[in-house]
């Protein structure tokens, strides 16, 4: 008794795909790829300068640069958007090139746990600098 | 599993544009960059650990490995920060759809990839430049 291949019972298949795929909440990770795209175009010509003055300087120097308010808030902004947006677009490449069901999960699974390690490490590191580092020289 | 489902036309049939370029150097900048986000918590992290672990990430960067990556790495930014800007405008709806793909006559559409690709490098170059000139005007 199915009116659509695939169907069971009774049940609409369109009842089953809602929620489950591209149906509203679907586009949800391609808009925020966009959206951290967005953030992260003057973020990374920020960091770009930033970097440009911090690596050939001394301890003290780049301590008090990251402690910078301006800076630190940046940073941290900079690197929850940076593992997002790579999150993001690590997540696609998985999905093209991973055709064995299990190890794609594994893999998806261990990329979100990775990003939210790598971004937190970010996080935490500045906040560490911002808050207390600094105050040391 | 096996994958049975039909393939497409293989890359093989496609006549060679820009756009493929830009693609393929999209994902591998991207991939790369993931790399780089590894650099910047390294950094961070040394940061706000003690003078030796900065002394050792800088010593790294400061390296011929460290040298090369960076420079990589500040390409791979800048071509995935022009194309991607161009990503967004394409998103947008702008320079994009099938009445602007002839490229005979909408060169502007096709000319766009070599621009970027060309002014990646410029930039790269430029910000290495600038780099330089900042560290040699540091240390003199």
């Amino acid at each position: 008794m199915s009116a659509y291949p695939g169907q069971e019972g009774l049940r609409d298949p369109l009842k089953v795909a809602h929620g489950l795929g591209a149906s509203r909440s679907g586009v949800r990770p391609w808009w925020l790829q966009r959206v951290t795209a967005v953030a992260l175009v003057p973020l990374s010509i920020w960091f770009l300068f930033l970097m440009g003055g911090v690596l050939h300087a001394d301890y003290p120097t780049v301590l008090e640069t990251i402690a910078q308010p301006v800076h630190a808030i940046f940073l941290i902004v900079f690197v929850v958007c940076l593992f997002w947006h790579g999150a993001l677009g690590l997540q696609v490449i998985l999905e093209d090139y991973v055709h064995t069901r299990w190890l794609e999960t594994a893999l998806q699974i261990a990329l979100r746990f990775g990003a939210l390690l790598g971004a937190l490490a970010g996080v935490m590191a500045v906040l560490a600098v911002w808050l207390t580092g600094a105050s040391y020289y | 599993m096996p994958n049975s489902r039909p393939m497409s036309p293989h890359l093989g049939i496609y006549r060679w544009r820009v756009n493929m370029l830009q693609s393929t150097l999209h994902r591998l900048t991207g991939l790369f960059l993931c790399l780089g986000a590894l650099l910047v918590v390294w950094g961070l992290i040394a940061a706000a650990t003690s003078d030796a672990a900065w002394s050792t990430f800088a010593a790294f960067c400061g390296s011929w490995i460290g040298l090369v990556l960076l420079f990589l790495w500040t390409w791979s930014l800048l071509f995935h920060l022009c194309n991607g800007i161009q990503h967004l405008v394409r998103d947008a709806g702008r320079n994009y759809g099938p009445a602007t793909r002839d490229r005979t006559h909408d060169p502007v559409y096709w000319s766009t990839g070599w621009a970027i690709t060309a002014i990646s490098v410029v930039l790269t170059v430029l910000v290495w430049v600038l780099l330089l000139v900042h560290v040699g005007g540091g240390a003199a």
